[in-house]
C-alpha cells in the first residue's frame, strides 16, 4: 500500500467513525425519550394522563399521584423567573449593543460568560443564604403574616438570575443581526438611540425576542438543584408568591431512589420526567428553528 | 382602505417647500455648509487631512475620487454618522450656519441630523410599512397628529413620484417594493423631515439603469429646494448632474470648483489622470 492510499483510507475511516459518534449522541436523546416513556407506561394501566395532570392529591402510599401542584409549582417559578429576567436582560442587551462603547463590551461579555458557567448549586447556596432570609425577614412581613422564605418568589429570583446571562447573550446576538445601515438611517433622521432601540431594533428583532424567551423558558423549566434548594418542596398549589411550592424537577430529584417499593411510584416519577423531557424538547426545538431562520435572513 | 386613500388624496400636493413646512425653522441660519481644516482619523489612520471646502447652496456637489480616498468618510462626517465607527477622532470645523458640527454632543446632533438628510448606498427601508417609513422621521421629532402625518406622507411620496405606485398599499411592508422604489422611498423619508442638505452616498450604485436614471433626475429636480452632496463612483454620473465638483485623493482635496471647469479643464495633474482613467 503506498503512502497516498494509506492516508486516503485513514481519511475515509475517520470520517465514517466521527459520523457514527455524532449520530450516536443524537440517538441517545431518542433512546432516553423512549426509555422514560417505557418506564412510566405502567401508570397508564390505572390512570389516564389527563387524570394525573389535573388531580390535586399527592399520596404515593395510597397510589394517589396528582401532578397538578407540581405543574403549578413549575409554572409559577418559571413565570416569575422570566418576569424578572426578561426586562433586565433586554435592557442590558440594548445597552450593550446600542449605547455601550467597545471597552465596556470587552469587559461585560466575559463576565456574563462566567455567570453562565457558574454551577447551579452555587446559585442555590446564594439563594439559601441571601434571598431566603431576605424574603422571610424583610420582604415577606410587609405582605403576609408569615413566610419561611422558602417560596415561589425565592425560587423565581434565583432562577431568574441564573437564566440572565443566557438571555443577554442571545438578545445581543439577535440585536447584532440588525443591519448597521438601518441604525445609520434612523440616526441620520435625527432619532435618539432610545428611539432607534424601541422603534427599529426591537421591532426588527421581535420574532427573535420571542424565540429567545421560549428558549429561556425551556431552560428554566428544567433547572433542578438551585430551585430545589430554595422552593420549600411542599406539594401544594401555591396561592401567592410567598407560598412554598414543588416544581417537577425537584420532585424527581428528591424522591427518585426512595420508597420505590410502592407500586407505581417509580412510574409516576418517570412520567414526570417524560413530561419535562417532551416539553423542554418541543420548546427548545421551536425556538432554535425560529432563531436559525432569523440569522439566515440577514 | 379606499376611504383612507380618498381622504389622503384630498390633501394632494401642489405646495412649495415653504408652504408645506411642518417644522419650525426659527433658529436655522441657512448660510450653508462648509468645513475648515477638517481632520478625521480612525484608529490612528489619518483618513481626511486638512480638508477645507464650501458646499454651494441649492446645487449638486459631487465628491469624486478613487476608492479608499475618503469620500464616504467625508460625507459621513458631515452628519457625524461616522461616530458609529469605533475609534473615530475628528478635529477642525464643520459649520452649518453658525453651528460647529464637529464638536457637538450626541444630543445636539439629533437636531442637526434632521437638517442634514442621508440617502444610503443601498436602499434601506425600516422594518415597518411604507406609510410608517415616511412618518418615522416626523414622529421622532414630535409630529404625531394623524392628519399632519397623512399630509406629509402623501406630499413626499408625490415628490419622489411614488404616490401613484403605492397609494393602494401604504400599510404593507416597505420591503415589498422593488429596489428602485425602495430607494425613492428612502429619499422621500429623508426629505420628509425638511432638511436643508441631502447627503447621498453612491445612492444609485445598487440600482438598475432605469431606476438609477429616475433617482438621478429626482436629485436634479430637488436641488431647487435642497443642497445636495453626492459621493459617486461613476464619473459619467458626476459629469451628467454635478454643478460643483470636489476631487479627493488620499484624504486631501486636490481640486474643487464648478463641475464644468474641474471636468473639462482640470488644473491638477492628479485630477487629469483620474479623469483620463489612469487610475480609478
Amino acid at each position: 500500500m503506498n503512502i497516498n492510499s494509506k492516508r486516503l483510507l485513514k481519511e475515509k475511516t475517520m470520517g465514517g467513525a466521527m459520523f457514527f459518534i455524532t449520530i450516536l449522541s443524537l440517538l441517545l436523546v431518542v433512546v432516553m425519550g423512549v426509555g422514560l416513556y417505557m418506564k412510566s407506561s405502567p401508570i397508564f394501566n390505572e390512570l389516564s394522563l389527563l387524570d394525573i395532570l389535573t388531580a390535586r392529591e399527592w399520596r404515593p402510599a395510597k397510589s394517589q399521584f396528582g401532578f397538578f401542584p407540581f405543574v403549578m409549582g413549575t409554572v409559577w417559578v418559571t413565570l416569575i423567573a422570566i418576569i424578572i429576567a426578561f426586562p433586565i436582560s433586554l435592557f442590558t442587551a440594548l445597552y450593550l449593543t446600542e449605547y455601550a462603547k467597545s471597552v465596556v463590551r470587552k469587559y461585560v461579555y466575559p463576565a456574563l460568560d462566567i455567570l453562565a458557567a457558574l454551577p447551579s448549586v452555587i446559585y442555590g447556596v446564594w439563594g439559601t443564604l441571601v434571598v431566603v432570609p431576605w424574603i422571610s425577614k424583610k420582604l415577606g412581613p410587609v405582605f403576609v403574616d408569615y413566610t419561611s422564605g422558602y417560596t415561589v418568589l425565592a425560587a423565581g429570583i434565583v432562577l431568574g438570575i441564573m437564566i440572565l446571562p443566557l438571555l443577554v447573550s442571545l438578545f445581543v446576538e439577535i440585536f447584532s443581526t440588525v443591519p448597521m445601515a438601518m441604525r445609520e438611517v434612523s440616526l441620520a433622521l435625527g432619532s435618539t438611540r432610545w428611539q432607534l432601540s424601541t422603534k427599529v431594533i426591537m421591532k426588527k428583532s421581535l420574532p427573535g425576542i420571542f424565540a429567545t424567551i421560549v428558549l429561556a423558558v425551556s431552560r428554566a423549566l428544567g433547572e433542578t438543584i438551585a430551585v430545589l434548594m430554595v422552593c420549600g418542596n411542599v406539594p401544594q398549589i401555591p396561592h401567592s408568591i410567598f407560598d412554598a411550592c414543588y416544581p417537577i424537577p425537584a420532585l424527581i430529584a428528591n424522591n427518585y431512589g426512595e420508597m420505590l417499593s410502592m407500586p407505581l411510584y417509580e412510574a409516576a416519577l418517570m412520567l414526570a420526567a417524560t413530561i419535562l423531557f417532551v416539553v423542554v424538547l418541543v420548546f427548545n426545538l421551536t425556538s432554535r428553528i425560529v432563531l436559525r431562520r432569523i440569522s439566515k435572513n440577514d | 382602505m379606499t376611504l383612507f386613500v380618498k381622504r389622503l388624496a384630498k390633501s394632494e400636493n401642489g405646495f412649495t417647500k415653504e408652504e408645506f413646512s411642518m417644522f419650525k425653522h426659527e433658529n436655522e441660519d441657512s448660510s450653508g455648509l462648509y468645513c475648515e481644516k477638517l481632520n478625521v482619523s480612525i484608529n490612528g489612520n489619518h483618513i481626511l487631512k486638512d480638508v477645507s471646502l464650501k458646499i454651494p447652496k441649492n446645487k449638486i456637489t459631487c465628491i469624486v475620487g478613487p476608492s479608499g480616498c475618503g469620500k464616504s468618510t467625508l460625507l459621513k462626517t458631515f452628519n457625524r454618522i461616522i461616530d458609529m465607527t469605533e475609534g473615530v477622532k475628528i478635529s477642525g470645523k464643520i459649520m452649518l450656519g453658525s453651528e460647529n458640527i464637529a464638536d457637538m454632543s450626541f444630543n445636539d446632533l439629533t437636531e442637526i441630523r434632521r437638517r442634514i438628510g442621508l440617502v444610503p448606498q443601498r436602499p434601506c427601508p425600516l422594518p415597518m410599512s411604507i406609510y410608517d417609513n415616511i412618518a418615522y422621521g416626523c414622529r421622532i421629532h414630535g409630529i404625531t397628529k394623524r392628519k399632519d402625518l397623512n399630509k406629509i406622507v402623501v406630499h413626499y411620496l408625490n415628490e419622489v413620484g411614488l404616490w401613484n405606485e403605492v397609494r393602494n398599499r401604504l400599510q404593507t411592508p416597505a420591503t415589498g417594493l422593488s429596489i428602485g422604489q425602495q430607494q425613492r422611498l428612502c429619499l422621500a423619508r429623508s426629505i420628509a423631515v425638511e432638511p436643508e442638505i441631502i447627503l447621498a452616498d453612491e445612492a444609485t450604485s445598487a440600482l438598475d439603469p432605469v431606476s438609477s436614471k429616475i433617482v438621478e433626475d429626482l436629485f436634479v429636480r430637488l436641488k431647487e429646494d435642497y443642497t445636495i452632496v453626492m459621493v459617486t463612483h461613476t464619473l459619467r454620473q458626476a459629469l451628467r448632474i454635478a454643478d460643483y465638483a470636489i476631487f479627493i485623493y488620499m484624504g486631501k482635496v486636490v481640486e474643487e470648483g464648478p463641475a464644468k471647469e474641474v471636468f473639462e479643464n482640470p488644473q491638477n495633474e492628479l485630477t487629469k489622470n483620474y479623469l483620463l482613467g489612469v487610475f480609478s
